[in-house]
């Protein structure tokens, strides 16, 4: 009867988790929907190629050797000691317990040794990391944007898997010692290397001491990561099941390349044919739409990559950290860029939700100007590093430069020396006031030298 | 020695084709500075025979300051307008003089029409030279000297070409050494992204200091550079630690010209 009604229990957390877990996902995927669109599907080989590179093989995290190598060390952890949690739920749902064991017989004992080892390895890197970002003076995790619940939610993902890791192996410590003493339903299963020395805290215990901490701990470490699992999709960490999607639409362009706007292209092409008809004729034809902006105001202007990679970014600063605005104590912060794009979509995702699927008018904000500002827009070199930084291929770059087409189209808003140089780029061909009639004095210069 | 520059438009009524067309830039047909290393390009071309034309007053902006700032409309109308003047003469290869001309004739004109085949200037000084066309004379004036390799970021992480503009420089039996930050990590100068025409935002500092401090790291007594914003930058970089009598800062193209003796 206890076992059933454990089963019922662990049921319903499963089912309720699944529930929480598919509804966040559905409400993501509706607020990436709300950019515009931008083919990401051709290329296909190359691709996975990247995915499989970047992602799967975090290319990108080791560049900085010591969060790169412990990074992986969780991402190995928590893949592979997921076939333990798979076991966990075939057991808990059925009642049985360490299922794997008899028909992997010697392997299971490696397996298991494998994963104490490895979560030993989280646990440790994970303190390593709650150290680097509270202790050590590392300027990405100081940066303004990082203050209050950016910090607390890097915080609370290390400290419950610390408490997970944690919890699995005083698990595996609390078997060990009830298989030594030969309780009911502990099969002699397992290698436990790492959680036979948390074996001095249990061992004093009595029988039932013991199966209360193996049963507490099981319990712990499953609800944990059910609880995990509805978390991860509202905090930065849901980069764990991003990355992959986001690295495998990668821009395929070279870094330097910025698309050319096709709306524009047609007006030029319009402009440049000669045909003083063309115009009218082309568009009479055509069912009069509402023109899209130009540029990016607010996130329904961006393409729903942008807005994938706004949820994908996990806050690390590594483009913060190699942006040469931000080195120089501009206002710039490439990461601030991709969290504020990231807030603005959730807030214009939950009013449309309040408003029955519809927007109408908009809220009144808007990403640029009530999120970003024009001075950190116009702080950027353009140079990319922070394009190359990023882990996972984000670009907070072309937010920026998609931004800044929105202030000079739409709102004639530059910097005075940049309306400068505009004027003279269609004036005289040069962004200085030089007369295209100079542009050869150089070779004139050339000429008489003797 | 005098030099003379045919245009295209020369040798289009002379009915010759050039083997490249040399892209000069704003900066290097306006800025004194810049000149110079337009001047060097020429006169490695020349020295390797290779039959080359500019545009002259027929080349206009590419545009690249104008997207970069967000001006779609005015660096499409610029794209249209040199698309139009370089399929006009059948252009097929171009050298150009500086990294931002590059990228945009490279990667951003062949959607509007204009495909090209292009090369930034150490790619094609680094090519004559592996092909015996270009040679560096006896007696290197820059034999051990130190020299640091400055990336242009639209050079290096914006079309990944890292190695030609090392290896041109290797022809000068230096002492190469590599900034704190380089390559894929290389530092901006702070010109890019339109910032060449406007002053910096508030900050603690310039961007162009900050790079000199990784220069003065190295101890390097010429800083090369592949790009005349980036040079103009150093430049005054370099000016700002007030060590300008001891670090030169050149561009590749005058390094090899020197050391070709072309200068």
């Amino acid at each position: 009867m206890a076992h059933l009604i454990g089963q019922l229990t662990f049921l319903v957390l499963l089912c309720t988790a699944g529930f929480f877990f598919a509804r966040r996902i559905r409400q993501i995927s509706s607020n990436i929907k709300l950019g515009r669109d931008v083919n990401r599907s051709d290329r296909p080989k190359e691709r996975w190629a990247i995915m499989a590179k970047v992602a799967l093989g975090q290319s990108k995290m080791v560049v900085r050797p010591v969060a790169g190598i412990m990074h992986i060390v969780i991402y190995a952890g928590f893949i592979l000691i997921n076939i333990e949690v798979l076991e966990i739920l075939i057991d808990g749902l059925f009642g049985t317990h360490r299922i794997f064991a008899p028909f992997l017989g010697g392997f299971y004992n490696f397996l298991i040794a494998t994963f104490e080892w490895l979560a030993l390895g989280v646990l440790v890197a994970c303190v390593v990391f709650l150290v680097r970002r509270n202790i050590l003076p590392i300027a990405r995790f100081r940066s303004p944007e990082m203050k209050g619940w950016p910090k607390n939610d890097a915080n609370i993902i290390l400290v419950v898997e610390v408490l997970l890791m944690f919890a699995f192996l005083s698990m595996n410590a609390a078997d060990a010692l009830a298989q030594a003493r030969g309780l009911d339903h502990y099969i002699a299963a397992g290698s436990f290397p790492v959680s036979q020395w948390l074996h001095p805290l249990y061992s004093g215990l009595s029988d039932a001491g013991i199966v209360a901490v193996e049963r507490g701990a099981w319990w712990f470490h499953i609800v944990g990561i059910l609880a995990f699992l509805v978390y991860v999709p509202y905090s930065k960490h849901f980069h764990i099941f991003l990355a992959f999607p986001n690295t495998w639409y990668s821009d395929l362009t070279p870094a330097g390349s910025l698309d050319n706007m096709a709306a524009v292209k047609k007006e030029v092409d319009l402009m440049m044919s000669g045909d003083p008809f063309a115009a009218p004729a082309a568009s009479a034809e055509e069912p009069v739409a509402e023109p899209a902006p130009f540029g990016a105001k607010d996130v329904k202007d961006l393409t729903w990559k942008q807005l994938m990679e706004a949820y994908s970014c996990t806050e690390c600063g590594r483009c913060t950290s190699s942006c040469p605005a931000n080195a120089t104590g501009k206002l710039l912060s490439p990461r601030k860029i991709m969290m504020d794009t990231r807030d603005r979509v959730e807030e214009v995702g939950k009013a449309i939700q309040a408003a029955g699927g519809q927007w109408g008018e908009g809220d009144g904000k808007s990403l640029l100007g009530d999120y970003i500002s024009e001075e950190e827009l116009w702080a950027c070199t353009s140079c990319q590093a922070c394009v190359e930084a990023c882990p996972i291929n984000i670009s907070p770059m072309g937010i920026i430069l998609d931004m800044r087409r929105s202030l000079i189209m739409e709102d004639s808003k530059a910097p005075e020396p940049i309306t400068a140089m505009f004027n003279n780029v269609e004036n005289n061909g040069a962004p200085w006031a030089f007369p295209a009639a100079d542009r050869g004095k150089w070779t004139d210069e050339l000429a008489s030298e003797s | 020695m005098a030099l003379t520059v045919p245009t295209l438009a020369d040798m289009n009524a002379r009915g010759e084709t050039p083997e490249v067309l040399f892209w000069v830039g704003c900066a290097g047909s306006f800025d004194d500075r810049a000149k110079r290393i337009t001047k060097a390009i020429a006169r490695i071309l020349d020295a390797a025979k290779v039959p080359f034309a500019v545009l002259g007053a027929e080349e206009s902006c590419t545009g690249d300051p104008a997207k970069r700032a967000g001006n779609e409309f005015l660096f499409q109308m610029q794209a249209a307008q040199n698309i139009a003047v370089l399929n006009g003469y059948g252009v097929k290869r171009i050298v150009t003089g500086c990294p931002h001309c590059f990228n945009t004739l490279k990667n951003e004109y062949p959607e509007l029409g204009g495909n090209y085949e292009v090369l930034h200037h150490t790619q094609f000084i680094q090519q004559l030279i592996a092909d015996g066309r270009l040679k560096i004379a006896d007696g290197q004036p820059f034999k051990g000297k130190r020299i640091t390799f400055h990336d242009p970021c639209y050079l290096g992480r914006g079309n990944g070409e890292y190695q030609a503009p090392r290896e041109a420089l290797a022809a000068l039996d230096a002492d190469l050494v590599e900034m704190r930050r380089c390559k894929k990590n290389g530092l901006c100068c702070g010109a890019g992204g339109a910032q060449m025409f406007k002053d910096a935002e508030k900050g603690d500092r310039e961007v162009n200091h900050e790079r000199t401090d990784d220069v003065l790291q190295t101890g390097a007594k010429v800083v090369a550079t592949g790009c005349p914003f980036c040079n103009t930058m150093m430049t005054d970089g370099v000016k700002n630690a007030e060590r300008e009598g001891e670090i030169e800062v050149k561009d590749i193209a005058e390094l090899i010209a020197e050391a070709a003796d072309l200068l």
